[in-house]
């Protein structure tokens, strides 16, 4: 046993002297590069860095990331690597010891510090890893510097990986065009217009600018409009998901309300603070998963879903057997009661689980996103929570067309003493269909805590949007706040690309002030006698 | 006596005349006696932080009677009315910034907060600002015509009942939003604050003070004797009764959107006036005033006081606000849940408000008298 352990120690310690060598062999290289870089002036380090990068050695990234993160000192003659106890010679690579006492940080100007940067980025190009290489061809796609090209060009020599040629190659093109020859230029404009980047768009801006040669002009004008229809065609893509998205989070909140306002004509301003309950749920469940279950810590929605139903369901029907159902036929009254109910909520929260607001974590299969279309990642988070809203409406839809609660419910909304006279326990109809409308609520805050923040002002957020959604509707019209919400999710984010996301909601708002003004009843309202409360 | 002064001692009878005179007289003599001629020493001194207290109180007692007016007696619960207040506020607040001159943080002759924004210029809302009447006039004619505007339209096309409460309540919103931009012109987040005079008068003295508390008491009670007129006039009675029984008055010939949309604009009016002498009292107006939640709070007043009673409005202001100030410095974890609560239970068990529960208790008294006293003696 011990045999062996000091085996194993003397074959590490091997090791570590023949790392050691190659890595001094390695350094010893570039050493009058290393003096330049540490002793000279700001336009020699600049120059040195380029050297480096030109030589397209990946182990110069440990020297530049030295520099860069002011780990690099100098001490009379010698250039020393510091990291906390840790210190090499950056020249030849032996180890120092002790620390010399006379050193002095190199400081790094902000010229420098930006050539740094795009330097270690171009020398992860060669990095081993796949995962770094992509990451620096995506950043350096955004710009580089010509004094990369050869770098560039060897790494693309290299080069196997299908995602990250195109990108090299782009950037390759992109260097040729501000360096290269008339040939290299055409075929370099040519290939940029396979460019996916809005990077690309202004850098031929710039090249159509300063270019003299009309064939040059035309080929790079082709381009130039090619990119913009493709950057078009993706930017639309994106805000048509990110409208859909926001209409389905407005449909997950307002949907509780469709029933509870809608259905019921109760005015209930803790709507929002029953999503709030949701979404603490949701946290509390999550953090249940972490203490007792971390190993099905990806399935905790699974749980949370039927978690934060059940609860806002609960807190919803106390609410109604304790309060609104004394003020049923007084919508002012409810008004205010529900009102007090909800600063009552809030202030519970805030004592339970403290004002700031609390963590919650996707699962791994919700975090991330899909990338259709360059610049278009579509988060899964949200993804899901359309197919969820989507499943929760049908549900609902389900619920109240399909069942005998369902029939109950619209029997009690239609005439009320005639669904009373013929046998319906319209009291606890009442209290279920509530209890079904929070329970909805619960599922849209357990949604929301996936994508948003938690904290106990959740609610007021949403209060005002999903009123909007309903009386925009029309009362007890599921259908119509399904439009309404598809149509304020548009809207909103089609008035934000133009505008900027404030002005866009006081223009919904104000639209909808106006809308309402001309059709009181909303979008499909209902026909008939009983419009008329 | 003339028929004006006829017409004005209809208004109460010699008790409620007694009681006016007697909050009169503490409003503008027993108050000022107390903070300015008693010294600090003795304990029946009034420190400025009660007539700082008072006086704000009293601005929200003018809201409250506003909304007394437009929910108590036409049945319309306006959401909105922390908006016609904050304007009220930020149009008599343009005015306080710039009598600022270039004592500002920056030593220019700007607000600070266009300094800081780099502003060359006034931007065009603040075209005459430093003018004291343009200011004051703006405050009565800001809120009034945009609640004209808005009303006209709403009360026209019959939206009413919630709907109506709840786009008002969207209309607080959207301003609320638009005042927190910076580009709005108004400050953004942070409003205007750190006023130093008012008529060229330095702002923070005690008589300076004392002006203003006393301004806001007569206008107090200036507003009180309007809305008593009109609620005991002719057109009160309409009011009433498009409260009551709307599509009944209509068909008995009465146009009720001029009713509505007079009371509407009054009200806007009196919470703007409201909102000028709060601004300069606290010494900050920011968009927060004009957030649904402030909005709501004031209707509670209304309702802890009692609806369609205007003293009872006055008295909901006080109570509430009263436990406000309390309650946020000596519990500050409690205040939500008292004002939810108060909420919960004035709706649940005092429909009639405070006014009205005593009201009720007088009658069951009389009446237990009656009972007791001998049958021939009891009428």
């Amino acid at each position: 046993m011990a045999a062996s352990f000091l085996f194993m120690r003397t074959l590490l310690t091997a090791l570590t002297f023949v790392l050691g060598l190659l890595a001094s062999a390695a350094l010893a290289q570039d050493a009058k590069t290393v003096e330049k870089l540490a002793f000279g002036e700001s336009d020699e380090k600049v120059e040195a860095v380029a050297a480096l990068v030109a030589a397209g050695d990946e182990k110069s990234t440990a020297l530049l990331q030295a520099l860069a993160d002011g780990e690099l000192y100098t001490a009379g003659k010698r250039v020393l690597i510091v990291r906390g106890e840790n210190v090499v010679d950056a020249a030849t690579g032996v180890k120092v010891a002790p620390l010399p006492e006379d050193r002095e940080e190199i400081t790094v100007n902000n010229r420098l510090r930006r050539e740094l940067g795009a330097a270690l980025a171009a020398l992860k190009l060669v990095s081993p890893e796949r995962a770094a290489r992509f990451a620096a061809a995506r950043e350096l796609a955004g710009g580089a510097e010509p004094a990369m090209l050869p770098l560039v060009k060897k790494a693309l020599a290299k080069e196997t990986d299908s995602a990250i040629k195109p990108l090299l190659e782009q950037i390759t093109a992109a260097l040729e065009l501000k360096t290269g020859d008339g040939e290299a230029r055409l075929a370099a404009v040519r290939k940029l217009a396979a460019s996916h980047n809005p990077g690309t768009k202004t850098l031929l801006l710039s090249f159509l600018e300063a270019e003299k040669d009309e064939g040059l002009r035309i080929e790079a004008q082709r381009s130039l409009r090619e990119i913009e229809n493709r950057l078009a065609w993706s930017e639309r893509a994106g805000i048509v998901f990110t409208s859909i998205s926001l209409g389905s989070i407005l449909l997950l909140a307002a949907l509780g309300l469709a029933i509870t306002y809608g259905l019921m004509g109760v005015i209930n301003m803790a709507h929002g603070e029953l999503i709030m309950i949701g979404a603490y749920t949701t946290y509390v469940v999550q953090n249940l998963f972490r203490g007792h279950a971390l190993g099905a810590f990806d399935w905790y929605p699974v749980c949370a879903v039927p978690a934060a139903f059940v609860v806002a369901a609960l807190v919803g029907m106390a609410l109604e057997r304790s309060v609104i159902r004394w003020l049923y036929g007084r919508p002012l009254e409810t008004l205010l009661a529900t009102w007090g109910i909800s600063l009552m909520l809030i202030q519970s929260v805030r004592t339970i689980f403290g004002a700031a607001n609390v963590q919650v974590e996707n699962p791994v299969w919700m975090s991330g996103g899909v990338e259709v279309l360059a610049n278009v990642v579509l988060p899964w988070s949200r993804i899901i929570i359309i197919f969820f809203a989507a499943a929760v409406l049908a549900g609902m839809w389900l619920l109240l067309t399909r069942t005998r609660l369902g029939l109950f419910v619209r029997g009690v909304t239609q005439n009320r003493s005639m669904a009373s006279c013929v046998g319906v326990p319209t009291a606890r109809v009442d209290t279920l269909a509530f209890g079904l409308g929070s329970g909805t609520a619960g599922l849209a805050g357990c949604a929301l805590s996936q994508i948003g923040n938690v904290g106990p002002d959740l609610g007021q957020a949403y209060i005002v949007d999903s009123f909007m959604v309903v009386v925009l509707g029309g009362v007890g019209q599921l259908a119509g706040t399904v439009y309404a919400a598809l149509g304020l999710g548009f809207a909103n984010k089609l008035l934000e690309a133009w505008q900027g996301a404030v002005l866009a909601k006081i223009a919904v708002l104000v639209f909808i002030i106006i809308f309402i003004q001309r059709r009181p009843q909303g979008m499909f309202a209902l026909k008939g006698r009983a419009v008329e409360g | 006596m003339g028929p004006i002064s006829s017409a004005f001692s209809r208004l109460y009878g010699a008790k409620g005349w007694a009681a006016l005179g007697a909050a009169a007289c503490v409003i503008f003599v027993v108050f000022p006696l107390l903070n300015l001629v008693v010294p600090a020493s003795s304990p029946f001194h009034v420190s400025a932080y009660w007539v700082t207290l008072i006086g704000k109180i009293m601005c929200y007692a003018i809201v409250a009677l506003a909304m007394d007016l437009i929910w108590g007696y036409a049945g319309i619960l306006s959401l909105g009315h922390g908006l016609f207040f904050a304007l009220g506020g930020y149009a008599f607040g343009m005015y306080l910034m710039r009598q600022i001159g270039s004592d500002g943080q920056y030593r220019q002759n700007m607000p600070d907060f266009m300094v800081f924004l780099d502003w060359k210029a006034f931007p065009w809302q603040w075209w005459s600002s430093d003018s004291f009447w343009w200011c004051a006039m703006l405050v009565v004619v800001v809120p009034g015509l945009l609640a004209f505007v808005f009303g006209y339209f709403a009360f026209r096309s019959r939206v009413k009942g919630v709907y109506f409460s709840i786009i008002t309540q969207a209309l607080t919103y959207a301003a609320m939003l638009l005042f927190f931009r910076n580009a709005t012109g108004f400050g953004g987040n942070n409003g205007f604050t750190d006023f130093r005079r008012i008529l060229d008068i330095p702002i923070a003295t005690p008589q300076a003070r004392m002006t203003l508390f006393a301004v806001s008491g007569s206008v107090l009670i200036g507003t009180l004797l309007l809305a008593r007129w009109i609620v005991t006039s002719k057109f009160g009675r309409v009011l009433a009764a498009i409260r009551d029984a709307e599509q009944r008055v209509m068909f008995c010939g009465y146009n009720t959107v001029h009713y509505k949309l007079f009371v509407w604009t009054l009200s806007a009016v009196l919470c703007g006036i409201a909102g000028a002498l709060y601004v300069p009292q606290v010494g900050i107006i920011n968009p927060s005033e004009m957030s649904p939640a402030n909005s709501i709070e004031i209707a509670i007043w209304v309702a802890v006081g009692g609806r369609g009673t205007l003293t009872g409005a006055i008295v909901g202001a006080g109570l509430v606000n009263g436990a406000k100030s309390f309650l946020t410095q000596a519990f500050p974890e409690f205040w939500l849940y008292f004002l939810g609560l108060v909420f919960i239970l004035v709706t649940l068990f005092l429909p009639q408000g405070v006014i009205g529960a005593l009201g009720q208790v007088r009658d069951k008294l009389r009446v237990r008298k009656l009972m007791r006293a001998p049958l021939g003696k009891a009428s």
